[in-house]
């Protein structure tokens, strides 16, 4: 008995680390776009939301093939992003830091609404069901194996790209100090415009690898919403390693605890986990300073 | 002076109102708009002053949901469980607010914080099923026997008249409380310390104790509106008293009306209630989430354009210094 529960709780860990590995890259985009910009998108996830929409009307109802239909979301919401940025964002930029946080409230109603007008509420699926790996006693789905390497290839061509790039550089020199870079003759709102492409790319990415695994529906934004953005704080909004490793501390939280009692109080402990660590250290798990 | 004769002649109007005989529907839909604007203003009481909560969701939903459990567990009135409603928001409220004004979480940190805090109760209560229904949400048992239209001690009437005097009362209340605290000395070394923190305990605030109360105070009258939705509308479910969505709602509330003048946050109360009804009206039930796309839409239009809010906007065009 003790063996097979033993057992069980390993596949939980181990399913947690698949998980973290998806909501790292989430957080990886949100951060990204908060620490250029400076302004939180509480609607992250709902972009995500309507990517999984985008590559299941693509797929289902246009019946292109998922090889064509993933790329296109992921395309189709990097647009997004960047037109969430210009019509919503950059009239706000100077306004008060609390209604740059409410207008993005106030697109996360507008999307899901409009999900919900244009979808119906009814569950989708994409109808391809990725069998299981079996590793001696334990059990993994494909679909979840390979959103997390997928998830931290990402990650690693977004540390590239930034750490390589004459652009990431000039991303990485904006979120350091945005008075001075324009003054060196880099033209911020292009890098603006830029970082939310790519933040609203990788919520397409995360679309692709989400809608292997679940069912879409208008809500789904909200289960992964308050996750993304309480593991940027964790970790420190703006700081992306931080956020990375945040991202796989909430998701054993949330598998384990889950796995000992219900879903939900695996949310709850994470959550009031989240609480706690704020006091412990606001800065971010990586703060050396209090 | 004579915005306070104002004042009197819409209250006498407001009190009247009901008693010309209008019908069941008009009459509900002021009960709800009292309620919200006194749920509003609690929150405004601690907004305006810098500390953005996107977390009343949660005292709401404590509110909303002792009052219920005590009476349908174990048939303790109301009256008792409102006091226990309070009494757990007031250490709910401690234990956030402390910390976080100990340690200097303020602004997006702040909020954010807040928001977590919200969906924490939102998960608890569907968590906990088994004794709140979860997400189908819960109805208090009635205790109307033999036909009887008014429990005192069930705090159950079915005449919507008595619903509005206690709204009324309540609202007044608020703006009175709302008054008070702009009156006061706190309010001056609130604003400074929302302005500057370092600069204000430089001349000898006490920041974090004067924080503390304020959010205290917030805290416990938005769970006395939460108790009075649960008694009023006879249903709740952890959407409609916790979670994301009616702590965002409240701040747009009091956006969308003017955070920083007293009747803003009533007025944006019956603002988005007038904008969600007549949507609901006109565009019907027929394709659901119409009225809400409207509704995102033209929240999103007016942080954009009217960042003040209505009756910020109006007033600073007039030049009225209130």
């Amino acid at each position: 008995m003790n063996q097979i529960f033993d057992i069980f709780l390993l596949e939980a860990v181990l399913n947690g680390v698949l998980l973290g590995g998806l909501l790292a890259l989430l957080a990886l985009g949100l951060n990204l776009i908060f620490g250029v910009i400076d302004v939180v998108w509480i609607c992250y996830a709902e972009l995500m939301m309507i990517g999984m929409y985008c590559i299941w009307w693509l797929h289902v109802e246009a019946g292109l093939s998922l090889w064509i239909a993933f790329p296109a979301g992921v395309l189709a919401i990097a647009a997004l992003g960047a037109g969430m940025h210009h019509f919503v964002i950059r009239p706000v930029l100077t306004a008060e830091p609390i209604n740059q946080l409410l207008v993005t409230g106030g697109v996360l109603f507008f999307l899901q609404a409009i999900a919900t007008v244009v979808f119906g509420v009814e569950f989708r699926n994409i109808g391809v069901r990725l069998p299981s790996i079996i590793v001696g006693d334990l059990n993994f789905s494909l679909a979840r194996v390979l959103s997390f390497v997928i998830a931290i290839g990402a990650i690693g061509a977004t540390y590239l790209f930034l750490s390589r790039t004459y652009l990431g550089t000039a991303i990485r020199a904006i979120s350091q100090d945005r008075a001075i870079m324009p003054l060196m003759g880099v033209n911020p709102s292009r890098i603006y415009l830029m970082t939310s492409a790519m933040g609203g790319g990788m919520a397409g990415l995360a679309a692709c690898l989400l809608v292997l695994q679940y069912d879409v529906h208008p809500a789904i934004g909200l289960s992964f919403g308050p996750i993304t953005f309480m593991i940027c704080v964790l970790g420190g909004l703006g700081n992306l390693i931080g956020g990375f490793v945040a991202a796989f501390v909430f998701a054993q939280f949330i598998s384990v605890g889950g796995f000992f009692f219900q879903l939900e109080w695996g949310y709850v402990l994470a959550f009031a986990f989240f609480i706690v660590m704020m006091f412990w250290k606001p800065e971010g798990l990586l703060s050396r300073r209090r | 002076m004579n915005s306070r004769i104002v004042f009197f002649v819409v209250l006498a109007a407001l009190l009247a109102a009901p008693l010309t005989g209008i019908g069941k529907y008009p009459l509900h839909l002021m009960v709800m708009g009292l309620l919200w604007a006194f749920i509003y203003t609690s929150w405004s009481i601690m907004g305006r002053l810098g500390m953005v909560s996107f977390g009343h969701g949660a005292f709401l939903g404590v509110g909303a949901y002792t009052v219920v459990l005590l009476w349908n567990l174990w048939g303790i009135s109301p009256w008792i469980g409102a006091v226990v409603a309070v009494a757990i928001t007031l250490v709910l409220a401690f234990m956030i607010g402390y910390p976080c004004f100990r340690f200097r979480i303020v602004g997006h940190y702040f909020a954010l914080v807040t928001l977590a805090l919200s969906e924490v109760v939102r998960l608890i209560i569907v968590g906990l099923r088994d004794q709140t229904g979860g997400s189908l949400g819960i109805t208090p048992k009635s205790a109307m026997t033999d036909g009887a239209t008014v429990s005192i001690s069930a705090l159950q009437f079915s005449n919507k008249l008595v619903w509005f005097y206690i709204m009324v009362g309540c609202w007044l209340f608020a703006l009175y409380v709302w008054r008070r605290v702009d009156q006061s000395m706190q309010r001056l070394a609130l604003q400074a310390i929302s302005e500057d923190e370092d600069a204000a305990s430089s001349v000898g605030i006490d920041v974090n104790r004067t924080k503390l109360a304020v959010t205290l105070l917030s805290a416990a009258m938005t769970c006395v509106g939460g108790v009075l939705y649960a008694q009023y509308q006879l249903y709740i479910n952890p959407e409609t008293v916790s979670g994301i969505g009616i702590s965002l709602q409240m701040v747009f509330g009091v956006i969308a009306g003017g955070m920083f003048v007293m009747l803003g946050p009533t007025v944006g109360a019956v603002f988005l209630l007038v904008l969600s009804e007549s949507l609901r009206v006109l565009i019907g039930n027929e394709i659901l989430g119409v009225d809400i796309t409207i509704y995102g839409l033209l929240l999103i239009l007016f942080i954009i354009y009217m960042p003040k809010g209505i009756l910020g906007a109006i007033l600073a065009r007039f030049g009225d210094a209130r």
